[in-house]
């Protein structure tokens, strides 16, 4: 196997007195689509947060590509981001420019292209996404689906070797989650990106991901195939993969004796 | 409890440093900034004009009432000049620029930080100081001593309107009196104060915008701030500004 494109080992982060990872360990896969699921509020953006160095943490590694990210200078990080790209929740469009512009902004940016090339790189990208024909509109004229399209198309615009998706589904109508679950299957295998899928949408991950973790507590609870999850014997693990309200994860947020609290 | 507030300065001036770094890079995309110009002044246009009127108007009255008591009130145009140049203008001028400018300022960076736009821009190594901030600073910067000139011919314009026209003050001692008495340092004196109301007041507004709390409460609490901090310096560096001038 080729080296890890990402590298996660024994990391530490918390805020204040809260610990959100405690000795985590985890590997992405050179052009797999690796999937980190879990609980809401168990850390899985943050994660992300530490994996593109907006976050350092307090003990353990993290590498990418090979490069430690903490204490990396700026330069160097920017360099490390220009290889990666990302897809946030809700988008994350620049929304003073049009569909067109958001998506050569990094290229704008990053590279010195004539103007017809340009046009022709981000149309071929708003293609690939279905909306060539939305290239005028501005952000506040697109709906949820089509933003998180455009957000992905301007993700993938300066053909970065590592795709980022934060919770990418949150949110979708069952057509437009269908197009998003395609377009990351189809730009992993087309382009030979490696892919990191955060979500707790385990019936879509199940039909992209290669190789899944399920965080739990600050620690990988299991990991492996997604058929394989569905087997685990670990309680937590079914309770996470077949959506139970109560078990080790509780429902309840930890509370005084309900009784006592209202004789109080 | 006492540390918090010089904390806040420390990190304001750490921002100012950063930002002056970005600014160099910023006026190489001139478009860029001439647009934030366009945000920063040209909306800002109508409110600053009609209130220099207004102002220059009670100039024009207040100053007719006083002088007329020791039978000066020749020297209106001189009064009304010297009080726009050196004070009313560059304060009321800051003032309404913290309140129209500075708030959509700090509420326009704000919500992109709230929206994840400019953790986008840091992923897509971008820095958003150079292209998001540093314009906006640049253009309230530059904006501010031009609406300020503009707030000053106005209320000339106002104090004239009353003075001349309404009370019957001379046209010809109103003006003459005004030339030989007005100095270049007033001027000096009112660009000087003028610009660092700019640095003051823009820098407040990107400021409180770019660390706001990436929430719909923590954005409108950086508003608020904006105008609260933006009045108090531009008051407590008109006195600093207005005794240096003295002390010469």
């Amino acid at each position: 196997m080729s080296d890890p494109v990402v590298k996660v080992s024994g990391l530490r982060y918390g805020v204040g007195r809260r610990r959100i990872f405690d000795g985590l360990d985890l590997t992405v896969a050179r052009g797999k689509v690796t999937a980190v699921m879990g609980p809401s509020g168990t850390g899985k953006t943050t994660l992300l947060r530490l994996i593109t160095g907006q976050l350092t943490p307090l003990e353990g590694e993290v590498e990418v590509f090979g490069q430690a990210v903490p204490g990396l200078p700026k330069p160097a990080l920017y360099a490390l981001r220009r290889r990666m790209g990302m897809l946030f929740q809700n988008g994350a469009l620049l929304t003073d420019l049009s569909v067109f512009e958001n998506v050569a902004f990094p290229v704008r940016e990053h590279a010195r292209l004539p103007e017809p090339v340009l046009r022709a790189l981000v149309l071929s990208k708003l293609h690939a996404v279905g909306l060539r024909g939305a290239a005028e509109l501005m952000p506040g004229e697109l709906s949820g689906g089509m933003a998180r399209r455009v957000a992905l198309a301007r993700a993938i615009v300066m053909d970065p070797e590592l795709l980022i998706y934060d919770e990418p589904f949150v949110g979708l109508d069952p057509i437009s989650m269908g197009v998003i679950v395609r377009l990351i299957g189809e730009l992993n295998d087309a382009l030979g990106i490696t892919s990191i899928v955060v979500s707790h949408d385990v019936d879509e991950l199940a039909l992209i991901a290669h190789h899944s973790y399920l965080l739990s507590e600050g620690k990988v609870v299991a990991q492996g195939s997604p058929a394989e999850l569905r087997d685990s014997p670990l309680e937590v693990v079914r309770q996470f993969m077949s959506g139970e309200a109560d078990g080790p994860v509780p429902f309840h947020y930890p509370a005084p004796d309900y009784l006592e609290q209202l004789r109080s | 409890m006492m540390l918090a507030p010089v904390q806040r300065i420390g990190r304001v001036g750490v921002f100012l440093g950063r930002l002056l770094l970005q600014c160099g890079p910023a006026l190489l995309r001139p478009r860029a900034v001439v647009h934030q110009v366009f945000n920063a002044g040209a909306r800002s246009l109508i409110i600053i004009m009609l209130c220099g009127l207004f102002v220059g108007m009670v100039l024009g009255l207040q100053g007719f009432d006083l002088l007329q008591r020791f039978g000066s009130e020749d020297a209106l145009g001189v009064a009304a000049a010297l009080g726009l140049l050196k004070e009313l203008g560059p304060v009321v001028t800051a003032l309404l620029f913290a309140g129209r400018a500075g708030t959509s300022l700090t509420s326009e960076i704000g919500l992109m930080r709230a929206t994840d736009q400019l953790t986008a821009m840091e992923i897509m190594a971008v820095d958003p100081l150079r292209h998001v901030v540093a314009p906006r600073f640049l253009g309230g910067l530059i904006a501010m001593p031009l609406l300020v000139a503009i707030f000053n011919l106005v209320g000339l314009f106002g104090a004239q309107l009353i003075g001349v026209q309404l009370l019957g003050v001379d046209p010809g001692a109103f003006w003459s009196q005004m030339q030989s008495a007005v100095e270049l340092d007033d001027v000096v004196e009112g660009i000087v104060k003028s610009l660092c109301f700019g640095v003051a007041c823009s820098l407040i507004a990107v400021f409180e915008g770019y660390n706001a709390e990436p929430t719909a409460a923590g954005v409108g609490l950086a508003t608020t701030r904006t105008v609260v901090i933006s009045s108090v310096l531009t008051l407590l560096i008109d006195y600093m500004l207005t005794a240096a001038f003295l002390g010469r």
